[in-house]
């Protein structure tokens, strides 16, 4: 951003920004490449074009691209959920919770061991509905309390300290609730229970899984009541007035401190109820769960704009989408064998894209003035 | 920010306040009963949790002090006694009382105890009454057993709340000592602790000596110190303390104030002994030993490499695996006949020239996207880099090159000019070419440290858009710290690929990245000593993350261990345990302000001079 800046205001180049322009414009042009044969392909599939670098290209049929797009759309929405968390902790605070993608994986935790109570009790079967609100509920209460008591140990103490400091603190936290999740709960992958056929099967008539559309229904829902909350709320008028200028709103009257913790709580319940949409989109969680949709999750927040609601949702669904659609779009027709394994290597590529490309975020970031350098 | 300031240091003594004489002690139930049930709550919570996480059970094999203590036991030990000692504290503030301790602060202590231990009574409770195996896999007979001992579930209700009593009592009464006597107690258990610890080292450094003997004496046949042995060790150590006490201090305020070429001489003399008993050590020792001190060398060589990013330039770099990722498989794959794309057979040392070369470029590559970045964008995409390295190394796309999951094995030994090779055979002269190659990388941070670029890379720290201005170009001199810590990176991978024999992806996690970087903080960012201090402690006792340290008992542990203590030491010590003075000043300047500040000692901004104060 910075580098960006000074080069139109005529400073000298170094060596360094021409690297980087040269590093953005073959960023852009792999990407442009690599969707330029895809199209190809799909229009011919014989074309020498898509053949001259694999050969063994096949391009996609429409249903498979479809299900591509709805499976990165549910996730994504998923990825929006935790994003929030990583956007508003950065508002307010200026540094990155690392911690947040943990506070995720216990939501997932939580509702492993509840679901797995209650499917015991007979009750998961008979009132699958039911049981879902009941483990979404638990769920947040436990995430919220996690965020919390995160915040009071080991950020309150530090506020005011270098911006590092507590970033290398979340560091801390995120290795140690990863870890005590390995030597409290076992260090194996562990299954949710079966979900009913309706969820678990294609709609007959949209041909999308019930858990899909679960999950977007119910990540809509929670942004649009997040939504009313923080823009129409007077607790969310305070959490907005801290993220512009804590001193100031300190001055206003605002309770800075419990503001704060507002947004931790607040951050927390969302990662714990995309916890449970990650139980529900894939059934299974182990301590790992948290760290890459947690990366994922922040780099959507800086793609919609740190500080910025509605971008943290949008950008979680195109880093989904990208996720999903990006390796066989790019990679394949470039040649690169093994795509799904470079799936998360893609991930990453997708983070660095963007803070090389725009570090601003599509919608632009809402930060304080202190914290923009 | 909204300013609010880190607590003032716990003993005062950093803003040089004065000595008010201490008020008499309180009475024994004047108590701050919120304070000290919130803390025995907290206790209560942790001891639950250590015992849940199946440390105790665990740990109980390794005995500490033979009949009477085991590891096990001991972990459930120390959260009442930090209960007990904590609750007597006082914060120290300007205009505030200090008052003498005496009787309240031991039963406070006692009673702060007996709460968290009364955590474990309810766990014993709960263990006999609920079945909670499915989510918590330490929920287990073996755990109520242990903690009642063997009897009825009412004994652990009662003993432990006795317990916890006396360990917190014995935490107030630490409070209550003089000084003297409480730095001569620290010791004597400190002692005791070490001997235990190092018990492995000490058995095989005896055998190297001929010394089975007094190692027979000391230690009980199947592990622990003896019992009577202990109390030897701990009277012998007392006495030492007491005596000697003030006389190493003595010894380092004379060093410091030496000048000059006086002060040159007696820093180098230091160093050549510790040097030297560092090459003769070895010579007497087994191969547990070497093995352990070739680890924590390698360790040290990392960290130093990552102390010139983190510590000297201030960059937080958490993909920093990736430089010994890297190192490691271009040796590998230059020195390996049975690397399956290239294998140039190189002799080791032609080998590490390339590797450097390899790595500085990748240093550069990785440096020059992200070094226009805030510094936390910063940290997380360097985790990227380290991250998509690794995925790459593992890939089927380049595993023509580096194998894939199968990674690189047959890796010869490191040769130096045919006169000798080093192979993880024999962790001896491993550990000689690791010491070299630290000796290497201490002197290359230390007159780094101390030059032009040094001193841009503290000016870029404190204050990049001051050291702009000041005609430092920012971007060249961080890419110079990546590129630096890049290259002492490689060095360790190199040994390492040539140590092990074999290279695999999965041998270059994130938590590697992790692990160093708790090393740096915790020995005390930006000091070399310090560094160096933090790896011998954490890989020594502890352990890497996968090689096993004095603890192995530790090594399922010790990730969380880590974790916990990054926490700590960014809350309580945050220049580390033997800090470099500038950073320390750094990280409390706000706290020295303040201090300068309640002294009436403030400077104007431009420093002309002192200006009084307002009146607080």
């Amino acid at each position: 951003m910075i580098g960006r800046g000074r080069a139109k205001g005529g400073a000298p180049r170094t060596g360094v920004d021409r690297f980087l322009t040269f590093m953005r414009v073959a960023i852009l042009t792999l990407v442009a490449v690599g969707i330029l044969a895809f199209i190809w392909q799909e229009i011919d599939t014989d074309n020498p074009f898509a053949r001259w670098a694999n050969p063994d290209a096949t391009g996609l049929t429409g249903a498979q691209f479809r299900g591509l797009i709805i499976s990165g759309v549910a996730q994504g929405c998923m990825y929006g959920l935790i994003a929030l968390g990583y956007s508003m902790v950065y508002g307010v605070l200026g540094f990155i919770n690392f911690a947040h993608g943990e506070v995720f994986m216990v939501g997932a935790m939580t509702g492993m061991i509840t679901s797995n109570k209650l499917a015991d009790a007979g009750l998961w079967e008979s009132n699958f509905i039911g049981s879902l609100v009941f483990i979404v509920i638990v769920s947040m209460i436990v995430c919220t309390l996690v965020a919390v008591i995160m915040e009071r140990v080991a950020y309150r103490p530090l506020r005011g300290s270098p911006r590092l400091i507590p970033l290398i603190t979340s560091i801390g936290v995120s290795f140690f609730i990863q870890n005590a999740s390995i030597v409290l709960l076992g260090p194996a992958a562990k299954a949710y229970p079966d979900v009913p056929d309706w969820v678990k099967d294609k709609h007959t008539f949209i041909q999308i899984e019930g858990s899909r559309i679960l999950v977007v229904v119910v990540a809509a829902v929670s942004m649009g009541v997040l939504w009313y909350l923080v823009e129409h709320t007077k607790g969310g008028k305070a959490m907005r007035a801290v993220a512009e200028d804590a001193e100031i709103a300190a001055l206003m009257g605002i309770n800075v401190n419990r503001t704060i913790v507002k947004v931790f709580a607040v951050g927390g319940a969302m990662a714990g109820l995309a916890g449970i949409l990650w139980g529900i989109l894939f059934r299974s969680v182990i301590h790992t769960t948290g760290f890459l949709p947690g990366i994922k999750a922040f780099s959507a927040a800086v793609v919609g704009g740190i500080g910025h609601l509605g971008g943290a949702m949008a950008g979680g669904l195109s880093i989904g989408v990208a996720e999903s659609v990006g390796p066989l779009l790019i990679l394949e027709p470039l040649g690169v064998s093994g795509v799904s394994q470079l799936r998360d290597a893609v991930a990453f590529s997708v983070l660095i894209g963007v803070l090389l490309l725009r570090p601003a975020g599509i919608f632009g970031e809402r930060l304080p003035a202190e914290d923009r350098t | 920010m909204t300013g609010v300031l880190l607590p003032p240091p716990e003993t005062g003594a950093m803003g040089g306040r004065a000595e008010t004489p201490p008020a008499p002690s309180r009475a024994v139930l004047a108590q701050d009963w919120r304070r000290l049930v919130r803390l025995g709550a907290v206790g209560a919570f942790a001891q639950v949790f250590i015992a849940l996480s199946n440390m105790p059970v665990r740990l109980d094999e390794r005995v500490v002090v033979k009949p009477v203590l085991s590891l096990g036991y001991l972990t459930l030990l120390v959260v009442p006694f930090a209960a007990g000692y904590r609750v007597g504290h006082q914060i120290k503030r300007e205009g505030m009382p200090v008052y003498a301790a005496g009787a309240h602060e031991v039963a406070g202590g006692a009673a702060c105890g007996a709460l968290a231990g009364g955590g474990l009574s309810l766990l014993a409770v709960l263990l006999a009454n609920f079945d909670l195996r499915e989510p918590l896999v330490n929920w287990s007979p073996m755990l109520a057993e242990l903690l009642a001992f063997g009897n009825a579930t009412w004994f652990a209700v009662v003993v432990w709340l006795l317990i916890g009593a006396a360990i917190g009592a014995v935490g107030g009464i630490l409070r209550t000592l003089g000084p003297r006597t409480r730095r001569a107690a620290v010791t004597m258990a400190l002692a005791v602790a070490g001997a235990a610890v190092m018990e492995p080292l000490v058995v095989d450094l005896a055998e190297g000596m001929r010394l089975e003997a007094l190692t027979d004496r000391l230690y009980a046949r199947r592990g622990g110190v003896n019992w009577t042995s202990a109390l030897g060790l701990a009277a012998g150590s007392g006495v030492l303390a007491v005596l000697g006490r003030g006389r190493i201090r003595q010894a380092r305020a004379h060093i410091a104030s030496l000048e000059g070429a006086k002060r040159n001489r007696a820093n180098s003399g230091l160093i050549v002994l510790t040097g030297a008993a560092l090459i003769i050590l070895p010579l007497f020792a087994g191969k547990l030993t070497n093995e352990l001190l070739a680890n924590v060398g390698l360790f040290v060589l990392l960290a130093l490499g990552l102390n010139v990013v983190v510590g000297l330039a201030g960059i937080l770099d958490l993909g920093y695996v990736a430089f010994f990722a890297v190192g490691s498989y271009s040796a590998a794959v230059l020195t390996a006949a049975t690397s399956p794309r290239i294998n140039p057979e190189l002799p080791w040392l032609v080998a590490l020239i390339a590797v450097v070369i390899i790595t500085g470029l990748v240093g550069l590559f990785i440096g020059a996207p992200v070094i226009r970045m805030r510094g936390d964008y910063l940290a997380i995409v360097t985790l990227g880099f380290g991250e998509i390295i690794r995925l790459l190394f593992l890939s089927d796309w380049l595993s023509g090159w580096f194998g894939g999951s199968q990674g690189i094995t047959k890796i010869p030994g490191a040769g130096i000019f045919g006169l000798t090779s080093v192979a993880g055979t024999d962790p001896r002269r491993v550990f000689y070419l690791v010491l070299a190659f630290c000796a290497i990388a201490i002197y290359v941070s230390w007159r780094l440290e101390r030059s032009r670029l040094g001193r841009a890379w503290t000016a870029v720290r404190e204050d990049e858009t001051v050291a702009e201005a000041m005609g430092i170009n920012t971007v060249n001199v961080k890419l110079l710290a990546f590129v630096v810590g890049a290259i002492l990176g490689s060095f360790s991978g190199a040994i390492f690929s040539a140590k092990v024999g074999s290279v695999f992806p999965n041998s270059f996690l994130i938590l590697v990245s992790i692990v160093i970087l708790v090393v740096v903080i915790f020995g005390g960012m930006g000091s070399i000593v310090g560094v160096i201090a933090g790896s011998a402690v954490l890989i020594g006792v502890l352990g890497g993350p996968k090689q096993p340290g004095l603890l192995a008992e530790f090594s399922e542990f010790k990730l969380l261990i880590y974790g916990a203590l990054l926490i700590w030491m960014m809350l309580a010590r945050p220049e580390g345990l033997i800090p470099s003075v500038r950073r320390s000043r750094e990280l409390h300047q706000e706290e020295m302000a303040q201090d300068a500040w309640l002294r009436g000692q403030v400077e104007d901004d431009d420093g002309s001079g002192a200006q009084a104060a307002p009146t607080p």
